[in-house]
């Protein structure tokens, strides 16, 4: 099994789907917190669910009032599994931080160096400890031939 | 990360749990950001009033039961309601008292009931240099453009985090080397005798916004303006089409005596040149509609009208009547309008069929008699978001005198020589 190394933003234990996103999302105008589904019409993944996955993207994008609908998505049970980056996005960070706090519930949101080895139709669990390194374990196998991926245990 | 005694007693809960839950968060904050420490603020102004779901109003209730208090003076941005003139809002329960309880709830944390986009033409201004917390894209790049205050762009949650403590992040724009311009942008075949008008400010406004990506730009080439409006406009629409939190215009700007100046002594990463054809295409990109289409309201003030600009309106509203079926709305702050109401303008305005907006804006909430309207602004902000917002038929940008004829002949009229 591949296992990446990985920072966390955001506490928390999940596992999903991968979902990847190839161009950043912004949820403010992007992300309808009631469906959970893309609703930026100029977004290669307008109409897609994001509940449940785990949404994978370089970068968060666009305005902070993100931080609220993604703590709202949360809320409501329609937000990603986890988030995983490739830049720290202090704006998404809070959003998952604060409906924690609020809601006691977790979007784990980590980052990692290199995001190749995560492939849409895989699935993945991160573990996501509160001051401590973060772990992706890929835990199902994609259609794509094995990676010689770095791994880390 | 540094943090002070301060820091650390706020998270060992030295001063209650809402400034230990402040202070957790905006450690996170700073860390995903790669700030070393925090740095003291002397003001925050906060964007927290519009609601963006149950979250929102959780959120400050979560603080206020928490015996959360602003450490500093804090101003609070436009939120869902007027709350001077709550007719104005066509907005159903449970939504209406929802927005009243979220505004309500900030002043229990000891904000001001400001209530305004444009808190840097009130008296809680932050002079040259000062470190402050402000959201609101329009307020945060007045602050460090015109001003010379320094904030970067905060907004959910950290801005109010920022507040309860005191203390920001010590990073971007806070620190000098952040601050110097990156881009230049040149306005070039031009007449020496360029006027400067509102719609040159906006058209630069809305090519810098577009063009600057994330690097601080350098204006070279603008007239001296008429006053601090045209450059809140200018940076009110870069702010919307692009993340711009500060430029520097020569000659104009506090941190830009001279062009070396406003680029730290250092070369452009990049030149933009900006031409007539440049600021015709950016003026356009901004109606939707052409000259003579019928309109159902013009909307002024956004960012909030001040005072001067009050003063603009008014003579041009002798002899003014709007057509059949056209409202005329001027958003604005409770300051101002405690200002106008001392000079008895406010029902001068009111007689002159002039709706005043209070506390909100006409693009955040529904206001507008007619939202599947045409409508005209002088705003590139409001040209920007207004039709995805509410949904309109159409926007027309245009200069304040072209906005008032047109409110008078009940279609787009424009006069504009771009």
């Amino acid at each position: 099994m591949v296992s990446l190394a990985a920072r966390t933003l955001a506490e928390g234990e999940a596992q999903g789907r991968l979902l990847v996103l190839d161009t950043p999302l912004s949820f403010w105008g992007g992300l309808d917190p009631t469906t959970g589904r893309v609703i930026d019409r100029s977004h290669p993944a307008c109409g897609r669910s994001l509940a449940g996955r785990i949404l994978v993207m370089a970068s968060g994008r666009g305005s902070s009032s993100s931080s609220s609908v993604l703590a709202e998505a949360i809320r409501r049970g329609t937000a990603p599994a986890g988030i995983v980056l490739a830049e720290p996005d202090p704006i998404v960070a809070v959003g998952a931080l604060v409906a924690h706090r609020l809601y006691r519930l977790a979007c784990p949101v980590v980052v990692v160096a290199d995001l190749a080895p995560l492939r849409e139709g895989g699935t993945a669990r991160i573990t996501a400890p509160a001051g401590a390194p973060a772990r992706i374990e890929l835990t199902g196998s994609t259609d794509e031939p094995e990676r010689s991926s770095p791994a880390v245990s | 990360m540094h943090l002070s005694d301060l820091d650390r007693s706020f998270l060992a809960g030295e001063a209650g749990p809402a400034a230990r839950f402040a202070m957790e968060l905006l450690v996170r904050f700073a860390a995903a950001v790669g700030a070393p420490a925090l740095l003291d603020i002397t003001r925050a102004h906060v964007d927290g009033c519009l609601h963006h779901g149950a979250v929102s109003l959780d959120f400050v209730e979560h603080l206020v039961a928490g015996r959360g208090r602003v450490r500093v003076p804090t101003t609070l941005n436009v939120g869902s309601m007027d709350l001077i003139h709550p007719e104005l809002v066509r907005m159903e329960e449970p939504a209406r008292s929802a927005g009243r309880r979220l505004m309500e709830a900030h002043l229990a944390l000891g904000c001001e009931p400001s209530f305004t986009c444009a808190p840097y033409q009130t008296r809680f201004r932050p002079r040259f240099g000062e470190q402050i917390a402000w959201g609101e894209s329009n307020a945060i790049v007045f602050a460090n453009a015109v001003i010379g205050a320094r904030t970067n762009r905060y907004g959910d949650f950290i801005d109010l985090c920022c507040a309860l403590t005191g203390r920001a992040p010590a990073f971007g724009l806070h620190l000098d080397a952040n601050r110097r311009g990156e881009v230049l942008f040149r306005l070039e075949g031009f007449p020496a005798s360029l006027a400067a008008t509102d719609s040159l400010f906006v058209a630069v406004g809305h090519i810098v916004g577009t063009r600057a990506g994330g690097r601080v730009p350098v204006i070279e080439g603008l007239p001296p303006p008429h006053g601090e409006d045209q450059l809140k406009a200018l940076g009110a629409v870069a702010a919307s089409v692009g993340a711009v939190a500060l430029f520097h215009a020569v000659g104009i700007t506090p941190e830009a005596p001279t062009l070396a100046d406003a680029l730290g002594h250092r070369r452009p990463a990049a030149t933009i040149a900006i031409g007539p054809a440049e600021l015709r295409q950016a003026l356009a990109a901004l109606s939707t509609v052409p000259a003579g289409t019928p309109i159902t309201a013009v909307s002024l003030g956004t960012p909030h009208f001040s005072l001067a600009e009050f003063h603009r309106l008014i003579p041009l509203l002798a002899g003014f009547r709007p057509a059949p079926g056209v409202e005329l709305y001027v958003s604005t702050g409770r300051e101002t309008l405690v200002a106008l109401a001392a000079a008895g303008l406010d029902r001068a305005l009111e007689r002159a069929g002039v709706t005043l907006v209070a506390d909100t804006c006409t693009y955040v909430t529904a206001v507008l008699r007619r939202l599947d309207g045409v409508v005209m602004t002088n705003s590139g902000k409001w040209a920007h978001y207004a039709p995805g917002n509410l949904g309109l038929a159409g926007v027309a940008f245009g200069e304040l005198e072209d906005c008032i004829a047109s409110a008078a002949a009940g279609r787009v009229v424009r006069s504009s020589p771009w």
